[in-house]
């Protein structure tokens, strides 16, 4: 019964015989359910049940290994009298903020330049990706080398420029420290916002500058009232997906600092990471990581109101 | 922006400038990571001689990382996870997209929704939970662990994709073989489907290339040298204490990011279209 062959003629009609059950499962919607249920099931289980446990933990007093008992809001009582916790708030608040505000004027420089005609474009654009597509962890590495007080490049130039002797530490240093995460966040985050812009510049029509053009619009104008408007939504979806990541970002502090020296560069996935598989409190963790979602939450609704394209 | 005047002077302050500049922030970490790998200790730890350059280039990196670590049981585990939970997540995907996609029933808009927000569910709200099934589950040290977890990264966005690609799709040929008799999964499998392969592609390198990169559960989940992935493995293994074998790291670096990099460069403008697609509409 192959339906390949289309041509009505050929085709010997199959559903004469058609058992009711049969007749069930063609439903357009009995089909579509059938379809969808088992990832829906998968899903469940694997992200809805760990996140209504996860709620659970919290609430737990969970040493890792042995059987928790419920100790209600004590967890999220323990995290509002920890100076760490509060640290971290900070903490994750400043590299959220500065590391998408840079991926975000820096991605749409870049958008723009490669917005021109060029030769070996799309090698280009297949070079810019790089950061984005290869595992963070190993780039972080090498950024981690980079940054290397005594054997890296930048404090050897430093050394031999004269500016520094033996050079800053860029890993070691509170507020260094959280600057040099910043840059390796946008170093691996740009080409995102880069390359999305850029497909979002090819959709507006070469026609609307040349009107503007007409009417004496200046290469600023043209931007400013042309551009930028038209770009407006793709700028919405891809600072959304890139403050939810960042926010919740683990690998680079992780490998970089581990969220150290003395907390000034923990954010809540890593200082949940540190009170769950470090300390072994569980239910401590569950809840530190819980904390994210208000905040978050307050970011993406603040974005919304204030980012969202008016729809036309 | 248009260059109405495209002197080399214009088109060096306009593009080659700002690009070349960028270009280089982008790709030293490459070049320090291929540099690093072929020096020889002496050079490595001199902090005389200028590091950008190698004086006397040696494989060794490359000899003692294949030969005293898992380096290539790692490169093996983590092209297996990456393979087999993008396979689960296309069929998933595709279970999730067709209907959402391509059908009217009760309840769509609810599982669109759902879809969209798992995606956007932190990583980090479930690691601490789903430490606890999998150890409870017996599946801590395998790669099982991570094969059934990825998928749940992978799947929701997989789905997304998916759906705006069969949006895109018209209706005719599918209604054709239902007029012809055909069933619904017929018309699925054996008209529609094929007719979407450059979807699955830029679906499946954009999952590829994530499972690759996941660290956070296999760093939990995986504990022992031999189900390690390249990620883990290079940072558990190869910094022991406050020893950091740098060169040899270097040399994991590069050739762990080399499989991801040949695929891709296969596949770019697929790679590209998966990216782009959730926000840009076409």
């Amino acid at each position: 019964m192959s339906t390949t062959a289309l041509p009505a003629a050929v085709y010997v009609p199959v559903l004469r015989k058609a058992s009711s059950l049969r007749r069930w499962t063609e439903r357009e919607d009995v089909f579509s359910w059938l379809m969808i249920i088992p990832p829906v099931v998968f899903l469940l289980l694997l992200v809805g049940y760990p996140l209504v446990y996860g709620v659970w933990l919290s609430l737990e007093d969970r040493p890792v290994a042995r059987p928790g008992t419920f100790v209600g809001l004590a967890n999220f009582i323990a995290d509002a009298h920890d100076p760490v916790f509060w640290q971290v708030v900070q903490n994750t608040f400043v590299y959220t903020f500065f590391a998408t505000v840079l991926k975000m004027i820096g991605g749409l420089g870049l958008a723009l330049v490669m917005n021109q005609d060029f030769k070996f474009k799309n090698t280009v654009r297949a070079l810019v990706l790089l950061p984005f597509i290869v595992p963070t962890v190993l780039s972080t590495i090498a950024w981690m080398w980079i940054l290397d007080p005594a054997f890296a490049p930048i404090n050897w130039f430093l050394r031999n420029l004269h500016i520094a002797n033996p050079g800053p530490s860029w890993l070691g240093n509170p507020h260094l420290a959280m600057m040099s995460l910043i840059i390796v966040n946008v170093w691996r985050g740009l080409p995102f916002y880069g390359i999305t812009l850029l497909a979002g510049l090819q959709t507006i029509s070469p026609e609307l500058y040349e009107a503007a053009t007409i009417d004496g619009a200046s290469t600023w104008d043209r931007f400013y009232y042309v551009t930028l408007p038209l770009l407006k939504p793709v700028i919405y979806i891809v600072t959304m997906f890139s403050v939810i990541f960042t926010f919740a970002d683990f690998q680079l502090v992780y490998v970089l600092t581990r969220g150290g020296p003395a907390n000034a560069t923990h954010l809540f996935a890593t200082y949940a990471f540190d009170l769950a598989m470090g300390a072994g409190q569980l239910g401590l963790g569950a809840s530190v990581a819980l904390a994210m979602l208000p905040p978050l939450a307050l970011i993406i609704l603040a974005m919304s109101i204030y980012m969202k394209p008016h729809k036309s | 922006m248009m260059v109405e005047r495209s002197g080399w002077r214009v088109k060096s302050v306009r593009l080659w400038l700002p690009l070349g500049a960028y270009m280089i922030f982008t790709l030293f970490p490459f070049y320090w990571m291929a540099v690093t790998s072929l020096k020889p200790n002496s050079e490595l730890y001199n902090r005389r001689i200028m590091p950008l350059i190698v004086y006397h280039p040696t494989l060794k990196h490359y000899a003692d990382l294949l030969s005293q670590t898992n380096f290539l049981e790692w490169t093996w585990n983590t092209l297996l996870v990456a393979t087999v939970s993008t396979a689960i997540s296309l069929v998933f995907g595709v279970m999730l997209a067709y209907p959402l996609a391509r059908m009217r029933f009760a309840g769509s808009a609810l599982v669109a929704f759902g879809v969209a927000a798992t995606y956007l569910v932190p990583q980090p709200l479930l690691f601490i939970p789903l430490a606890d099934i999998i150890t409870k589950l017996g599946l801590n040290d395998t790669l099982t662990s991570v094969i059934l977890t990825y998928p749940t990264l992978l799947i929701p966005f997989c789905a997304w994709l998916l759906m705006g690609y069969f949006r895109s799709v018209p209706h005719e040929l599918e209604d054709a073989a239902r007029i012809d008799g055909a069933t619904r999964l017929q018309t699925m499998f054996r008209v529609f489907l094929p007719l979407c392969t450059p979807g699955f592609i830029s679906a499946g390198i954009f999952a590829f290339t994530l499972a690759q990169n996941e660290f956070l559960y296999a760093l939990i989940f995986l504990t022992q040298t031999d189900v390690r992935t390249v990620p883990v493995g290079a940072i558990a293994e190869l910094v022991k204490g406050d020893v950091f074998y740098w060169g040899q790291l270097m040399a994991a670096a590069l050739l762990g990011s080399v499989p991801v990099a040949i695929i891709y460069s296969f596949f770019v403008e697929h790679y590209v279209a998966g990216l782009t697609a959730g926000a840009v509409k076409q």
